[in-house]
C-alpha cells in the first residue's frame, strides 16, 4: 500500500506549493490513472510519491508518505528503489548511457542494490521476461526505437522488484506503435499484480487500463473514482483533460440526437 | 563482456594501460633515436596483432602532425647551431635544429602510437570496471563511463540540431566570420538540452537505486592472468629503473 496524507510540496525557491492536500492511497495491485492539465501537479504528485521529491530534487515536503506501512520521512533514495520505482517521459535519458547491452541497462539497478551477480541476473532475466522483450536483451540501448527504450526503461525498474510502480506520462514522447508496445506491456503489468501510477495525457491509454481515475486541477486532487465513471464525467474537460476518444465519439453522437453509450471493448 | 577480437584486446585493460604508459614515459625518458624507434617497432608489431595497424597509424599521424609541424618550425629554425643547412631570409635551418627536431617527432610518434593503441584495442566499459573490481568507488566509474560515452551522443545530437538550424536558414557555411556566427543556435540548444537530460538522468539512476553506498557484485570480469600481472610488474619496474638512471645522469 502506497499512502499520502495531507501531502503538501513546495519547490526550493518557490513562494508557494504545487500540490495541497493530497490524500491518497493505492493498494497492491490496484492501477491508478493520474490525469490533470498541464502545471497542475502531476509529476510533483510522482515526483513525491516516488521520494525524489525532496530526496533529490529540495523543497519542503508536509504530510507523510508511507510505503507497506512504512513511514518513508527521512529514508534514504536507495531504500526508496526497492519499494516503489519511477519512470518519466523520455526513454533516451532515462537510460544509464553507461552500458553496452539492454541486458546490462536492466541490470544495473539490482548490481546498484549490492546483489549476487546470480540474483542480479535472475532478476534482470525476469524483468525482460515479464515485459516479453527476451529479444532484446543483446542490443545496444542507444539504438532501441522509443518503445523499445521505454520498455528497457520499465524492464529496468521492474528488476528492483518494487511493489509499486509510478510512470509519468510514459508514452509522451512516442509514436502510437511505441504506445501500443507500452500499454500492452502496462496491460501485463497490471495482471500480474503490480500496483501502478500512470500520470498520462492521454487518457485513451489509460480507459480500460486503470481500475480508478484522480484527476488533479490546482494542485489539489478534484476527483477520485472508478475509471470509466470519472473519464465519462463531463467536468473532465473543465479540468483540462481531453476524455479518452469513445466517450469524445459518444458525446459527438449524442450531440447529433443519437443516443449513444460506447462501452470498452 | 565487450567482444574481444584479437588476443591483443584480450589483454586486461589495466595491462593495456601499463604497456601505453610505459610506451609514453620510456620514449621520453630514453631519448635519442634507437629507444623510440624501438618502441615505435614494438607498438606497432602489437597493432598489426591487434589488427588495427592503419587505424593506429593514421590516427598517429594525424592526431600528432599539427604539433610535429610546429616542432619543426621552431626547432629547425630557431635552434642554435653550428652547421648552417640553409637559410631562409632571417633564419638559418641548421644540423643540430633537425637533429632536435627529428628526435623529438620520434618521441611524439612514440607517445601517440603508445596511447593511440591502447584506445583503439580498449572498450571503456572493460577498463573502468576492471577499476571497479579493483576497489575504485562505482560513483567514479560511472562518472568516467559516462564522460566517455557522451561524447558521441553530444556529436549526433549538434548534427542534429544543426540539421534543424540550417533547415530555418542558419548560415554555417562559408567565411570563418559565417562559421562562427552559425555557432552559437548550435552550441547554445547542445548545453541546454544536455544539462536537462543530466537532471532527468540523475533521477532516473536515483530510482535505480544509484546513491546506495557500498560495492557492486559486476556481472563480468576481464580476464588478468598470472603471466600478465608479472608483465605489467616487469614493465612497471624497468620503467622506474629508466627514469631513476636518466635522473642519475647513466
Amino acid at each position: 500500500m502506497l499512502g499520502l496524507h495531507g501531502i503538501g510540496y513546495r519547490y526550493a525557491g518557490f513562494a508557494r506549493p504545487v500540490i495541497f492536500d493530497i490524500d491518497l492511497d493505492i493498494a497492491d495491485g490496484e492501477i491508478v490513472g493520474l490525469v490533470g492539465a498541464n502545471e497542475a501537479g502531476k509529476s510533483t504528485l510522482c515526483l513525491v510519491a516516488s521520494g525524489l521529491a525532496p530526496g533529490s530534487i529540495r523543497g519542503t515536503l508536509t504530510g507523510s508518505l508511507t510505503i507497506d506501512g512504512v513511514a518513508m520521512a527521512g529514508k534514504p533514495l536507495h531504500e526508496f528503489s526497492t519499494r516503489v520505482g519511477i519512470g518519466f517521459q523520455n526513454p533516451a535519458t532515462q537510460l544509464s548511457g553507461v552500458t553496452g547491452s539492454v541486458f546490462e541497462e536492466v541490470a544495473l539497478g539490482p548490481m546498484n542494490l549490492g546483489l549476487p551477480a546470480r540474483e542480479t541476473v535472475e532478476r534482470t532475466k525476469a524483468a525482460l521476461a515479464m515485459l516479453g522483450i527476451e529479444d532484446l536483451a543483446e542490443r545496444e540501448p542507444r539504438r532501441l526505437s522509443g518503445g523499445q527504450g521505454q520498455l528497457v526503461v520499465i524492464a529496468s525498474l521492474l528488476a528492483m522488484r518494487p511493489g509499486h510502480l509510478i510512470l509519468d506520462e510514459p508514452t509522451a514522447q512516442l509514436d502510437p506503435e511505441g504506445t501500443r508496445l507500452v500499454g500492452e506491456a502496462l496491460r501485463g503489468l497490471g495482471a500480474s499484480g503490480t500496483a501502478l501510477l500512470i500520470a498520462e495525457h492521454r487518457t485513451d491509454l489509460l480507459d480500460g487500463l486503470c481500475s480508478r481515475i484522480i484527476v488533479i486541477d490546482g494542485g489539489r486532487i478534484v476527483q477520485d473514482g472508478p475509471a470509466a465513471a470519472t473519464l465519462e464525467d463531463r467536468r473532465l474537460v473543465d479540468w483540462g483533460v481531453d476524455p479518452p476518444s469513445r466517450v469524445r465519439l459518444a458525446t459527438a453522437l449524442t450531440t447529433q440526437g443519437i443516443d449513444a453509450r460506447i462501452a470498452l471493448p | 563482456m565487450p567482444a574481444t577480437p584479437s588476443p591483443y584486446h584480450r589483454l586486461n585493460p589495466l595491462t593495456k594501460v601499463v604497456i601505453a604508459t610505459v610506451g609514453s614515459i620510456g620514449a621520453f625518458a630514453l631519448g635519442g633515436y634507437a629507444g623510440p624507434l624501438a618502441i615505435i617497432a614494438v607498438t606497432l608489431g602489437l597493432a598489426t596483432v591487434a589488427g588495427v595497424v592503419r587505424r593506429l597509424t593514421r590516427a598517429s599521424v594525424l592526431l600528432s602532425l599539427p604539433i610535429v609541424i610546429s616542432v619543426i618550425l621552431v626547432s629547425v629554425f630557431t635552434r642554435a647551431g653550428t652547421t648552417v643547412l640553409f637559410v631562409i631570409g632571417p633564419f638559418d635551418a641548421t644540423l643540430e635544429g633537425v637533429d632536435f627536431a627529428a628526435q623529438t617527432v620520434i618521441r611524439l610518434f612514440a607517445i601517440s602510437t603508445s596511447i593511440g593503441l591502447f584506445v583503439l584495442t580498449t572498450d571503456p566499459r572493460a577498463l573502468v570496471l576492471d577499476l571497479e573490481r579493483r576497489g575504485v568507488s562505482p560513483r567514479f566509474a560511472f562518472v568516467a563511463v559516462a564522460t566517455i560515452e557522451a561524447v558521441p551522443t553530444l556529436v549526433e545530437r549538434a548534427a542534429t540540431i544543426g540539421e534543424s538550424q540550417r533547415a530555418r536558414g542558419l548560415d554555417t557555411e562559408g567565411s570563418l566570420r559565417a562559421r562562427l556566427r552559425g555557432l552559437l543556435p548550435i552550441v547554445g540548444p547542445v548545453i541546454i538540452t544536455s544539462l536537462t537530460d543530466v537532471e532527468e538522468r540523475s533521477l532516473a539512476l536515483e530510482s535505480r537505486a544509484f546513491s546506495r553506498p557500498g560495492r557492486r557484485h559486476l556481472l563480468w570480469a576481464m580476464p588478468d592472468s598470472a603471466p600478465e600481472r608479472v608483465l605489467r610488474w616487469l614493465l612497471l619496474a624497468a620503467l622506474v629503473a629508466l627514469i631513476a638512471a636518466r635522473i642519475a645522469g647513466v
